[in-house]
């Protein structure tokens, strides 16, 4: 990840930086390092996977990670929402080649997940897998249960819902946050979201006729 | 209307690969035979808006063409930060088919009833707004939006016209009259043909208010400056796209439609068409009132 970490710090232009301090930088590196079927080369390919950052707010470790693996050239990273940057504070599919949906308002990511994999389902592509990643925080809009329960029901098992648990959510999830998953019949694992072999072990474990999600608990925000 | 948009979209369905619709319980019965013929491209959410608006998102970004349906006010009051960033900010394009228009519902009240949805659809970029006035103007429309990406709101209402129209996007031409052009929108034709018999005005009718056509409003009023507007939704909606029609024209504007106030009211749409001045008798003395 050393390459991330330089990015990072052109990115902000920060020459110190405390990696720990991106809490969705480990899952992001483990997805696109060992997980994703997605290059540069074949971001328009029907047959890749899609990854979508739901939880639009603090981008820069998605950036970093897409400059790092050759989606955007370094120096988009020097401008960051400067008056013709491509990368803002939220990031936008139609500005940033590799980014699949445009997001910043909590609670989009995870039904345009659930569509994107009935589309995908529908035109017979059983290849590509969709993973969303999502805040716990952004857990408390409620369009988020209305995907929830949806893709539970109908068996949803093309699609990955990713939860960096950081514990920001101003009411707290009493019973855990895979519970809410697993009651609407949604396979779950808990894991570290610093230890990048459990990420990537619970990112493989999904099953037939289940939606998947990942709980990935990081330090709480301070 | 209903009816046919079901007929309709039940044969966009065999017919072409891309088509795919999105439920919210609202009509799902009426495509139970067409759901079980093509499992994967419909699909009912139960009742969840804002997921039915988010998956047509997904379902557009991977190249299908979803026709997301459910009334008015859920389909677009409710689920409208859906239809602003899931479908315009993301670059993707949706059929939306609504019923239930101002006030069909009459018997339900005020919380099935959507004068603003047209209103709000024109905060947002690209869409184009048809209020078909028979139900053979909906299969039109229907079968033209299933073959673009574009973004397209169909109004249907229990409300129409006597005989079908021509869809053609343009102001067309009905009748002669000097003292004004009465512009009529969908459904609110027959009642202004009623209410202006024997009336010296002109009168124009369109069913597709968006994109308004503007050329065809400064033709139709080359020999008149007084514009009467009649819109089946909130009043004035339409009167920022008449001002710009007609910028550097001297001109009179009377704006009719669905008044704001909540009127905590049952009754038949009937009934609701009289409250609001839309009724042939209503429309005659705001017409008359103002032009002469």
């Amino acid at each position: 990840m050393q390459g991330v970490a330089e990015k990072l710090s052109r990115l902000t232009g920060d020459e110190k930086h405390e990696l720990s301090a991106y809490s969705t930088l480990d899952v992001l590196w483990v997805l696109y390092d060992q997980i994703l079927r997605v290059a540069p080369d074949r971001i328009e390919d029907p047959e890749r996977d899609r990854f979508l950052l739901s939880k639009g707010h603090g981008p820069q470790a998605y950036y970093a990670v897409l400059a790092a693996k050759g989606f955007i050239p370094d120096d988009w990273l020097d401008d960051w929402a400067g008056p013709d940057s491509r990368l803002g504070h939220h990031p936008d599919r139609v500005l940033v080649p590799g980014v699949e949906i445009s997001s910043g308002s909590l609670g989009h990511g995870l039904g345009l997940a659930v569509g994107t994999a009935l589309g995908l389902r529908a035109q017979g592509l059983l290849k590509p897998r969709v993973y969303v990643l999502l805040g716990d925080a952004e857990l408390d809009e409620g369009s988020n249960h209305e995907a929830i329960a949806y893709a539970g029901a109908i068996g949803l098992d093309r699609l990955t819902a990713i939860v960096i648990d950081n514990q920001s959510a101003t009411h707290g999830w009493p019973g855990g946050i895979a519970s809410r998953f697993t009651v609407n019949g949604w396979t779950a694992r808990t894991v570290n979201g610093r230890d990048h072999a459990a990420i990537a072990e619970a990112l493989k474990a999904h099953e037939a006729c289940r939606p998947h999600v990942v709980v990935a608990t990081v330090e709480p925000k301070e | 209307m209903r009816d046919r948009f079901v007929s309709t979209t039940t044969a966009l369905l065999d017919e072409d690969p891309r088509t795919a619709v999105v439920l919210a319980d609202i009509s799902a019965a009426l495509f139970a035979k067409a759901a079980a013929q093509h499992p994967d491209r419909v699909l009912n959410m139960g009742i969840r808006e804002q997921l039915m608006v988010s998956v047509a998102g997904g379902l557009a970004l991977t190249g299908l063409r979803p026709i997301v349906h459910s009334y008015a006010t859920f389909a677009v009051d409710r689920a409208y930060e859906q239809i602003k960033l899931d479908l315009n900010h993301q670059g993707a394009g949706a059929v939306l088919v609504s019923v239930g228009a101002s006030f069909d519902g009459s018997g339900y009240g005020y919380t099935h009833f959507s004068p603003g949805d047209v209103a709000l659809l024109d905060t947002l970029d690209g869409w184009t707004v048809q209020v078909p006035g028979h139900p053979d103007e909906v299969e039109t429309m229907l079968r033209a939006a299933a073959g673009h990406d574009g973004r397209v709101y169909v109004r249907l209402s229990t409300q129409h016209n006597a005989a079908a129209r021509p869809t053609t996007g343009r102001l067309e031409k009905l009748r002669d009259g000097k003292g004004a052009l009465v512009v009529a929108v969908g459904p609110m034709l027959d009642p202004v043909l009623a209410g202006v018999e024997g009336l010296d005005v002109a009168v124009a009718y369109t069913n597709t208010p968006r994109p308004f056509d503007a050329a065809g409003l400064r033709e139709l009023t080359a020999h008149t400056d007084t514009v009467v507007l009649v819109e089946p939704y909130l009043a004035g909606t339409s009167s920022r796209l008449i001002a710009d029609a007609l910028r550097g024209v001297p001109h009179r504007l009377l704006a009719l439609g669905v008044g704001r106030a909540d009127l905590r009211r049952y009754g038949s749409p009937k009934d609701h068409a009289r409250w609001h001045g839309l009724d042939p008798a209503g429309l005659r003395a705001a017409i008359g009132g103002f032009v002469w």
